[in-house]
This record gives C-alpha cells, structure tokens and sequence, in this order.
C-alpha cells in the first residue's frame, strides 16, 4: 500500500522548499508546499479505499531501525480505525490550512521558511499517527514538538515570540520525560515497543504496573495537549502566525496526547484508576480554562484557552471509557476550532494585524463572509444540535455520567461557559459599533474558499461522519448506555443559556458586563490574570532552577572545574614541553651522547628482558 | 692448544673496536673524523657477525657482513658528499660551528 | 699457531683504532683506519670467510678510504682546532663509554661457553660459491633491493655534491 508515501511527500516538500525556496517564486514555493499536502492527502484517500474495512490493523515493516540485544525496534507504520480517521483529520484540515497561508501570509517576510516548517510540521505529524510501535510515534512526537518551537518563534526578531517557543519547547519536554519513563516501564514489562505486543499482552500485567505506565503516559499528554499542570505553553503560543495556531494548536498536534491515551486504551481498560485520574484531570482542566477564558480581551487568547478547555472534554471522555466518543470530538473540535481559529486570522487580517477585542466591533456588515463562517463555528462549539459540536459533546457527557455523575454536572456548567465566552467573542467582534481605527476588507478568496469548507464541516460534519459507530468495533466498545433524553437535554439547554447570556450582557444592554466586573474587581484581576499561574510557575520553579544553574552549574562546575581541568591540563603540557626542549640544544656532539646513551639504555633492556642480565 | 682460539675473544675485539669508534664519534670535532669512527663501529659489528656465523657454522652472517659493507660504502658516498656541501656552505669542518638550530 | 696470529693482528686493529681517535691530522686517521680495515681481514681469514676478507680489502681499504682521503685532500683538511666543547659529550661522555665497553664485554663472555673455539679451517662454508648460493637463493630480494639503494645513493651523492651552473 505504500503506507511511506503518506509522510514522505511532505517531507520532499519540505526539503526542496527548504533548500531552493529562497531562490524559487512565491507561486514556485506554493505549487511545492500546497501540491505535496494535497497529495499526500490524495494517497491517504486511495490507501483508505484500497483496504477495506480495516477490521484488522494494515502494518508495513520497512527496516529494523534498532536492534541491540532484547529490544529490536522496526519501522513500522500501521493503518486500522483509529489511524484512518487521524489521518484523514489531518491531511484534509492540513491542506485547507496550507491553502489558506497563501493568503494570510502573502505580504509576511520569510515565506517559503514557513511552508517549509508547515511541510515538516506534516510529515511528523504523520509519521506520529502511523507509527505502529511507540518509539516511531515519539519520534512524531518530538518532531511536532519542534515543529511547534519554530513556527511558535517564526517572528524571530521578536522577543515574546521566541520566549514563548521555549516556553512551549520545554514544557512539552516535561511531559516527553513522563511518556519516555512510561516507555522504559513498557519494555521492561513486555519486552516489545510493538502496539500489536504490548497490547496482545497487557491484559496479563498487575494492575498496579499498568496504572503506574498510564500515568506516566498521562503525562505526557498533559505536556503535548495542555492540560493541568503544563497547559502554561498554550496561551503564549499564540504569538505564531494564526495558520500555526489553527493546525498546530486546535487540530492535530495538541491532539497528538488524546490520540496517544486512545490508542493505549487497552492498558487504560485494566487500569481503571488511571482512566479516573485522567477523567479528573481532564474535567478540572475544562473548567479552569472556561473560566480564564470568560475575560480574555485578545480573541486569539480566547481561542486559546477554549482549546484547553475542549482537550479537556476530550479526556473526560477517554478517562470515562468513551473513547471512540473522545476521538468524535477530536474530530468534530479539529473542525470548529480551526475555522474559529481561521476566521479570526481574517478578522486579524481584515484589520492589519489588531487583536483587541475592545478595539474590535460591528465587523459583520465589512467581512461578512467571515462572519457567516465563524457563526457556523460558533453554533457548532456551543453544542447547539443538530451541528458537529452537539453530537460529540453529548455523547462524552452521557458517557461520563454513567463513571461518574459529578463529572457530568462540572462538564454542563463548563459547556454553558463555553457557549458564554465564544459567543461573547463573536458579539464583540461584529456586533454593536466599531471602535478601531483600520479600514477593515474582506480577505481574499484563498482565504474564503477553506473558510467555508470547514464551516460546512462544522455544521453537518457530526452527522455526516459517523465517527463513533467507526470506531466502536475498535475499541471493543460494550453495548451503548441507554439514550437518557434528560441528559441531553440539560446540556444542550445549558449552551442556549449561555448564548442567551452572552447575548444579553454584550448586545442588549452594552454596558453590563463592565459593570459586573467592575463589582467583582478583586475576582476578575484574577481571572483576568489568568490566576497568576505563569508568575506562580516562575517563582517556584523557573527562578530557583536558573538561580541554581547560574550559580553553581556554571561558576564553579563549568568555569571553575571543567575549564580548570582542560586549561590545566594545556599549561601542564606547555610547562614539560619547555623543560624537554632543552633537549634541542643545536650541538651536534650533544645529540651524538644522547644517542649512544640511549643505545645503552635499550641494549640494557633488551638484556633484561631476554634474561642474560640477571 | 696454540692453534685454537675461544670465540670469546672475538667478541671482545670487536666490543674493544666498538667502544673506539663510540668514543671518536663523541669526542672529536672534524666531521670527517666522526665519519671515521663510524666506519669503525662498523667494522667491529661486521666482525661480530662473522664470529658469529662461525659459531653456528652457517653462511648468513656473512651475508649479513656483505650487506652491511654495501650500505656502509654508499653511507659513505652520500655522507661525503653532504660534507662537502656543509663545507661549501660554511667553510668549516668544525661540527660545533654548525649550530644554527641552537635554542 | 692461530692463538699468535690472532693476537698479533688484534693488536695491530687495537693500536690502529686508538690511533683513529687520538690522531689530530684527519689524514693520519684515515691511514691507522686502513690499517684496522686489513688486520681485520686476516682476522676473517682465521674465520673462514674468505671472501668477506677480499671484500674488506677491495670495498673497505680500496674504495672507501679511498674515497675518505679523495675528500680530506680536496677540502684541505687541517690540523683539528681545539675550540670549546658540548657541555654534554663532557658530561656523559666517559662515563657512558665504560658503561658501553664493560656491557658489551659482560654480554660477550656470558654468551658463549668458554669452550667454544676457532681454528683455521674449521668453518668450511665461506667460499664465494657458497656465499653466492646463498645471495641469490635465500637473499635474493635484499640483494635486489641494496642495488636499488646503491643506486639511489649514487644520485643523491652526485645531486649533492655537483657544482651549481650560473
């Protein structure tokens, strides 16, 4: 099936962009960049078709890459169920962002760098969904790490760009050392990196072992999807051009933990304490960031937090034994957030490079297509049925009510925040009078076109694609909890609330929401602030650590010890060296008694060791 | 008994002739004299090989003292000829004089 | 009858060699080295090797001391001048000298059984039939090989010592 194509394409895309795309034209480094995406989505397409119903995982072996003693790793990519429908998420909405750069980037400096990136954003991106043993997917996983470090600080000139791809970097590296301690934990218990052995074999493992590796496997996906306690990075990586923040960090590389954590979820299954741990995690991150992002000014902010907020909801739903529900919101979340995402790049576009909201207002009437396309979103994340967010949602809430009621009741309050802030975005952002200065133009149809694909994904894209009964024969799903009407009821009714308020506070009597803060000032500093979790994070952690690392790693371990021993070790030579040289006297007598004295010495020795002198 | 000679006594002429050379080569200052003493030493070596081969009644030392003449012979043409340029070049057959590599 | 002959012509060597060292006049030297050259040539005789004594005779004493006298005369070589010393030759020199002489003396006599003896005649395999037996059978590619290095000494003594043309 030449499963290798998939990644590879984008990978000659990057290199050829990377090499000569200095030299080639804008539509040259285009035809490249947009050409080797499409067609890597055309091949995943044919690949799909041409295996059936995938009841069984498609792998292909190309070389052993390791082979030491026990462990012999290979690479292998594999296509069953869950990769399918990553792999289609992941072409279709990578192309539809590259096609969408074109526009956004076309007057930015650097342009074939950031094709080029994107290009190989893709093919790790792929190489982690293919993988079929879990080093291949980590090499994924830190290839999009880095991928991320660079697009994050694609404005390299600029010094909140560049802080904030470290910061992504290295909180992404705290999880990676979580995931890599669950991988050593993994080969020592089974003795194989193989999803096909490890998982064939788990089933006989302690209980204890397997919750000790899904947490540390848990780990990691808190550091690559931004939960609590490394969800920090998320935020700032809005600095990155906005095609970055919709593919990177809405659609397909903070998913790279959910899709990790469900992939594994036969160790999940027989470690039913790690599954609570992850449903409390992702539960307590929702809310969190629904909060934080109930008074954000900047929109992309806003997005931001409402990613963490809905990755949240995707490990509510796969700590509650839903994972097939998980992956639908995957899916269905890729869709929204990256045309929310997207449309605000237009907007931002639309307004030369604003992203206030306060400086925002009244655009629905001067980028009306934007508008239309973004209130598809907007419904859609709301939960509002029959769109793509509702059907998702619902089924993580139900499934999570049947683990654990009060799981479900923290997830509809959240759901109601959700519709709150993201509509709240939207009434600031079109509605009411303008309060900038630009001159706001309708973007391009190269932006449009994708616009409008996705919106028509959010809308009908639940229904369309059924992605649960897809996955149900994968996950060995047991029969379906009976359809409580109630439940759904109560969480679609919390959404309308949440419209219903947002509508009130912002368009019917303006002034409301200021003076609510303005009454609970002490509490929205707080929130406003984001709780203070970065300045937190930097005193207890980030300042002790350079504190210690300046003091005494570098003055006395490096300049003092290391450098003392490598200089000594010259002056040392320097110092023989300038007795031996006296060796070198120029007198011709000197080197003849030099010569005859060695002589002596050597026959001595050679007598020794033959034995005549005793 | 007069008509037979211990080998040990061959050796230590040539030992005797050895350390010769050896003290020629370091105490004297012409060149060419220093060259002298080296044809000396290997003069004694070719005898010790003789003596040798005698002990073992095998002809290879002799082969080994015929080679070691035909190096010592072209040794010579060529180090003659390196001091005629020396001399050339400094007008001196003093070793000690050429001394340009000091400190 | 060896025993005399032997020592008679050690002497000979013996003086000659200490005349070598101790002469001031290079040609003096050159001439007490022809003489060691031929006391050791009836030396090989008593030996059996008879045609490493003619050898010594005609390359040694007729050709290179040749030579040696050839280069004394042509660059009019004097009397030795007795001018400063090498602080090192002064130093180790003496000492090193009796340390070289008593070893090798030491590792003569503990090499051989006292009773190990030379006659005239006893050692029969040193005609030039056998020696050319040997040079072209078991010897023959150091043969080969030292006519290569003659050659190349040939050249590098006549690019050496060849008069520049202006």
């Amino acid at each position: 099936m030449q499963l290798w194509l998939i990644p590879l394409l984008p990978l000659a895309g990057f290199a050829i962009n990377g090499l000569f795309g200095r030299r080639f034209s804008k539509s040259l480094v285009n035809l490249v960049a947009i050409g080797s995406v499409l067609l890597s989505f055309a091949w995943v397409l044919k690949t799909l078709y041409g295996l059936g119903d995938l009841s069984s995982a498609h792998v292909e072996h190309y070389f052993t890459w390791i082979q030491s003693g026990n462990l012999s790793i290979g690479c292998d990519f594999a296509v069953d169920r869950l990769t399918a429908v990553m792999l289609l998420v992941v072409t279709g909405i990578g192309s539809l962002i590259h096609i969408y750069s074109i526009g956004y980037m076309a007057h930015e400096g650097g342009y074939y760098r950031f094709f080029a990136y994107l290009n190989l954003f893709m093919f790790f991106m792929l190489t982690l969904v293919l993988g079929a043993n879990f080093l291949v997917l980590f090499v994924g996983w830190e290839g999009v790490g880095l991928c991320s470090y660079l697009l994050i600080g694609f404005y390299f000139d600029k010094q909140f760009a560049t802080n904030a791809g470290n910061k992504a970097f290295i909180v992404n590296r705290i999880g990676d050392f979580g995931f890599s301690l669950a991988m050593f934990l993994i080969f020592i218990n089974f003795h194989s990196l193989d999803f096909a052995t490890v998982f064939h074999a788990a089933p006989g493992a302690s209980e204890a072992t397997l919750t000790t590796i899904g947490l540390l496997l848990m780990v990691g996906a808190c550091g690559k999807s931004a939960q609590l306690p490394l969800y920090v990075w998320l935020p700032d990586a809005m600095a990155g051009p906005t095609p970055v923040s919709a593919l990177i960090h809405a659609a397909t590389m903070v998913t790279a933990g959910v899709y990790m954590t469900a992939r594994s979820w036969v160790i999940y299954t027989h470690a039913p304490d790690a599954m609570h741990v992850i449903a409390i995690i992702g539960v307590a991150t929702a809310v969190f960031a629904a909060t934080i992002g109930l008074a954000q000014t900047d929109i992309k902010k806003v997005f931001a937090y409402s990613t963490v907020s809905q990755l949240g909801y995707m490990f509510i739903g796969i700590g509650s034994g839903a994972f097939s529900a998980g992956i639908y919101h995957l899916v269905t979340h890729a869709f929204f957030k990256a045309l929310l995402f997207l449309g605000a790049g237009s907007v931002i576009h639309a307004l030369s490079g604003e992203q206030d909201m306060s400086k925002m207002g009244g655009l629905r009437k001067k980028i009306p297509w934007t508008f239309v396309t973004m209130m598809c979103a907007a419904v859609a994340i709301a939960g509002v049925p029959p769109f793509a967010g509702f059907y998702s949602k619902d089924a993580i809430l139900v499934a999570a009510h049947a683990q654990a009621p009060w799981i479900y009741w923290v997830g509809v309050i959240t759901a109601g925040m959700t519709a709150f802030y993201v509509f709240r975005a939207m009434f600031l952002t079109f509605f009411g009078e303008y309060r900038g200065h630009e001159h706001p133009h309708e973007s391009s149809p190269v932006m449009l076109i994708p616009l409008g694909l996705l919106a028509l994904l959010s809308l009908g894209g639940g229904y369309f694609f059924r992605v649960p009964e897809f996955l149900a024969e994968f996950f060995h799903a047991g029969p379906e909890a009976p359809e409580d009407f109630t439940l759904v009821a109560i969480s679609v009714a919390a959404g309308v609330i949440g419209i219903a308020l947002a509508w009130v506070m912002y368009l019917v009597k303006p002034g409301m929401a200021d003076s609510f803060a303005g009454s609970v000032s002490g509490l929205y500093k707080l929130v406003y602030n984001k709780f203070f979790v970065d300045e937190i994070y930097d005193a207890a952690v980030v300042n002790p650590i350079v504190g210690g690392s300046r003091s005494v790693l570098w003055k006395v371990v490096d300049a003092a010890g290391i450098d003392g021993i490598v200089n000594g070790v010259g002056s040392w030579a320097r110092g023989v060296g300038g007795v031996l040289r006296h060796i070198q006297s120029g007198n011709i007598r000197s080197y003849a008694t030099w010569v005859v004295f060695g002589s002596v010495m050597l026959i001595v020795a050679m007598g020794l060791a033959g034995g005549l002198i005793r | 008994m007069l008509s037979q000679v211990p080998i040990s006594w061959f050796l230590m002429l040539s030992a005797a002739l050895f350390a010769t050379g050896v003290a020629g080569f370091l105490f004297r200052r012409n060149i060419i004299t220093v060259f002298m003493s080296i044809e000396l030493m290997l003069n004694a070596v070719n005898l010790s090989f003789i003596a040798f081969s005698y002990q073992h009644k095998q002809v290879d030392g002799h082969l080994f003292a015929f080679f070691v003449m035909v190096v010592a012979a072209t040794e010579a043409a060529v180090g003659l000829a390196i001091i005629l340029t020396v001399f050339k070049n400094r007008q001196t057959l003093n070793i000690d004089d050429v001394d340009s590599m000091k400190n | 009858m060896d025993v005399i002959l032997f020592l008679i012509f050690a002497a000979i060597a013996l003086v000659c060699a200490i005349n070598v060292v101790l002469q001031s006049h290079p040609i003096s030297s050159a001439v007490s080295l022809i003489g060691v050259m031929g006391s050791l040539a009836i030396i090989y005789l008593l030996l059996g090797a008879e045609f490493i004594a003619a050898a010594q005779v005609i390359v040694y004493a007729g050709a290179v001391m040749v030579l040696f006298i050839f280069v004394i005369m042509l660059l009019n070589a004097g009397k030795e001048t007795t001018t400063g010393r090498s602080f090192m030759s002064q130093l180790l020199g003496v000492p090193v000298l009796i340390a070289l002489l008593g070893l090798l003396a030491f590792l003569a006599r503990h090499m051989y059984a006292p009773d190990a003896m030379v006659h005239f005649g006893g050692f029969q395999g040193g005609s030039a039939r056998a020696i050319g037996a040997a040079l072209f059978t078991k010897y023959l590619l150091p043969f080969e090989v030292t006519s290569i290095l003659i050659l190349i000494g040939i050249i590098g003594a006549v690019v050496l010592a060849r008069k520049e043309l202006d």
